[in-house]
């Protein structure tokens, strides 16, 4: 049986179309952009093609708006600093309560060591933004608002542009950690006031390492690492070449395949979804049906721990993940799911589902045939499980 | 994804003495739900002897949770009470081979539902045992009495320690400060009881880590072995460990060539690839680490022109 891959949000297998462009790159095109002789030029010529192929994934107008980056952790921090140094005088920041890390604990940090204040944005029980409390949020202290495009746990996705359109209302700039939608949602962002994007490579089948952050034409940068005068002084460092190259190509094939996405992909999740709801009861689909990334799934089951569930799916050869706080090392469960008041009960039990154009049928029907069991030993085990749904278990302390 | 042993692995795939116990006399429910693990023990024990004759489990919580409570079971059927109360965490951990630092909190649990089970079986209120110190962290219900048994029994000195075996201050933090008192007061006293090393005791006016013990780093240079040799025991010693280097050097189609042995300077003549190649210094530099360490006295390798 061939491995299942269903942890596409964490990171994707690279396309090996993307390796073959970017293996000339190692050993034959090896010069360094910057250098005044023909081992540098032709590398330039290279990295321009890269940064037009990302232009066009993302519509946008120019693609001197493309910087390259370490990863959609460096375009996250970037952009929040760089918004606080440009924007004089205005010490806060506005985004939501489930952002990705890269956000949230940059936010932690500038309000500890900064005093920056910072509005998280709650959501409701589906994971929607609570769009008054947002706009409320935004004052002419707001040096940025940050809301991701669709968040990386449930797939929901966020009405970004209106989002762009409000912060600036407020004079605040507007960023979107689009780190998971990028190749899943098309984008047009010429027609957009959103100021500031991250995106990350290895999400989109490219290599890890290499990302990106869009920054409008117009709007004033700061770079986060200083040093040489690379990509116009806005990320200092000698270009990853190979790096820069596999994401350009990557964008390339996300735009060719994102129709797929759309319809092959969202077919699959979608039987997975329907067959698990079916088989195993006590479980429910978090996130927001209605606005939702195709290939992402995150369904609850109630009673059971996420790890000992991964555990087992890994023995019978399928990869997924868990917003359960025993597999990530710490202790709470995802901060997404207690966001949306999922109960504790079933919050521990939530097993994410992503997928990409790399899974098939066959995927499908060997999590539907493994799963079920699984839950059911688990459910045996736990002392919350009574076939009634009646709790047996009273401890005498918690 | 965590290291876990085989031995964990094998009683999470396979748990033992999972289930219910119906005719249960001792039984001991800890954690809840929203903390992310439970656990019922439930002992069958003589009344005559007082041996534990039978156990069994029920857990949520993650793989190790699992295969803690598993492993506590098979520990304490065929053991008395009084032995059974004697087990510690650490005891559990050491049966399953060891459990990632993050984890440990899963055989202190398992190390508190006995005791539960055991006060049960007794007919104590464990209620009151957990009102002996003030509630410390809300998040995970882990009081000052649990805190300070993991401490002492586990010889823990940071925060970051008492977390990982119990839980507290693993969520909202609030509660650091708090830790960071019952830390120091245990740390201290153990001191006082000369269980522990001053050095090593949490002191919150400290933040700077106390500094590692200074490595014994052997100089290249420095002698290894006492006594001394004839220059002609080691100039044969030299010989024999250049000729136990000469085919690692042959398979990079190079060679090495004993010209010399000088006091503690050995002459070499490098040959084939060896001659010109960038890497030709730290060859020699490798010749003489394995020199010294063969012959056990400092020696300085000196490559002569091989024409």
């Amino acid at each position: 049986m061939r491995p299942v891959y269903l942890d596409n949000n964490a990171t994707t297998r690279v396309d090996p179309a993307i390796v073959e462009v970017m293996l000339p790159f190692f050993t034959e095109q090896f010069g360094n952009a910057s250098s005044m002789h023909a081992f540098g030029s032709s590398v330039g010529g290279a990295l321009r093609f890269a940064r037009q192929q990302m232009q066009a994934l993302l519509g946008a107008e120019f693609d001197h708006e493309i910087v390259w980056t370490g990863g959609g952790t460096e375009s996250d921090n970037t952009a929040l600093l760089s918004a606080l140094e440009t924007q004089g005088g205005r010490d806060e920041i506005v985004t939501t309560a489930v952002e990705h890390p890269a956000i949230l604990n940059t936010c932690a940090w500038l309000e500890k060591s900064r005093g920056i204040k910072v509005h998280y944005i709650p959501v409701d029980s589906r994971g929607r933004l609570d769009i008054e409390a947002y706009r409320r949020a935004l004052s002419p202290r707001t040096a940025i608002a940050s809301v991701m495009w669709a968040n990386n746990e449930t797939g929901t996705i966020f009405p970004v542009e209106v989002l762009a359109e409000l912060a600036h209302e407020a004079g605040a700039l507007f960023h979107t950690d689009a780190v998971q939608a990028v190749g899943k949602v098309p984008m047009t962002l010429r027609d957009s006031e959103i100021d500031l994007l991250s995106l990350s490579g290895h999400k989109l089948h490219a290599p890890k390492g290499i990302g990106a952050l869009y920054v409008r034409k117009g709007v004033r940068l700061r770079p986060l690492i200083r040093g040489g005068h690379q990509e116009r002084g806005r990320r200092a460092g000698t270009e990853n070449v190979p790096g820069i190259i596999g994401l350009g190509k990557a964008a390339e094939l996300a735009l060719l395949h994102m129709d797929e996405e759309n319809t092959r992909v969202r077919a699959l999740r979608d039987r997975l979804e329907k067959g698990l709801l079916q088989r195993i009861g006590n479980s429910f689909v978090t996130g927001d049906a209605g606005s939702r990334l195709p290939n992402t799934s995150n369904i609850a089951f109630e009673y059971v721990e996420g790890e000992g569930i991964l555990l087992l799916l890994s023995k019978a050869g399928i990869a997924a993940s868990s917003g359960s706080a025993c597999t990530s090392g710490s202790l709470e469960p995802s901060h997404v799911l207690r966001a949306m008041n999922v109960p504790y009960t079933a919050a521990h039990g939530a097993i994410r589902f992503s997928f990409s154009r790399d899974n098939v049928d066959e995927d499908v029907d060997q999590v539907l045939e493994a799963l079920p069991p699984i839950i059911e030993k688990l459910r045996a085990l736990s002392p919350f499980w009574a076939k009634d749904g009646a709790t047996g278990f009273s401890p005498s302390y918690v | 994804m965590w290291d876990y042993t085989d031995k964990v692995k094998e009683l999470f795939y396979n748990p033992k003495n999972a289930g219910v116990l119906e005719e249960a006399n001792a039984v001991g429910e800890v954690g809840a739900i929203s903390c992310g693990d439970a656990l019922k023990l439930m002992l069958k024990v003589d009344p005559q002897t007082e041996v534990i004759t039978e156990a069994k489990f029920q857990t949520f919580g993650c793989g190790s949770a699992i295969a803690s409570s598993s492993a506590l079971t098979e520990m304490v059927i065929g053991k008395t009470v009084d032995e059974a109360m004697a087990l510690t965490n650490q005891d559990i951990a050491d049966y399953l081979g060891g459990l990632p630092p993050e984890k440990m909190h899963c055989s202190v649990m398992g190390h508190e539902a006995l005791r539960a089970a055991i006060a049960n079986w007794k007919g104590e209120a464990w209620v009151d045992d957990h009102e002996e110190g003030a509630l410390v962290c809300k998040c995970f219900g882990v009081d000052e009495g649990m805190v300070e048994r993991a401490i002492r029994i586990n010889g823990l000195t940071s925060v970051e320690q008492v977390t990982h075996f119990t839980k507290a201050a693993g969520s909202c933090g609030t509660c650091v400060e708090a830790v960071e008192g019952v830390l120091a007061r245990t740390n201290a006293a153990m001191v006082a009881e000369g269980k522990l090393e001053a050095a090593l005791a949490f002191d919150p006016a400290n933040s700077v880590p106390a500094p590692r013990r200074a490595r014994q780093k052997q100089s290249p240079l420095a002698p290894v072995k006492k006594g001394s040799l004839t220059t002609l025991q080691k100039i044969r010693l030299v010989e024999s460990a250049i000729e136990e280097l000469r085919p690692f050097l042959k398979r990079d189609g190079g060679d090495c060539e004993l010209v010399d042995v000088d006091g503690d300077r050995v002459l070499v003549k490098l040959s084939g690839a060896c001659v010109g190649c960038q890497m030709a210094s730290v060859t020699v530099n490798g010749i003489q680490e394995k020199l010294i360490e063969l012959i056990g006295q400092p020696l300085r390798v000196i490559p002569v022109p091989s024409h």
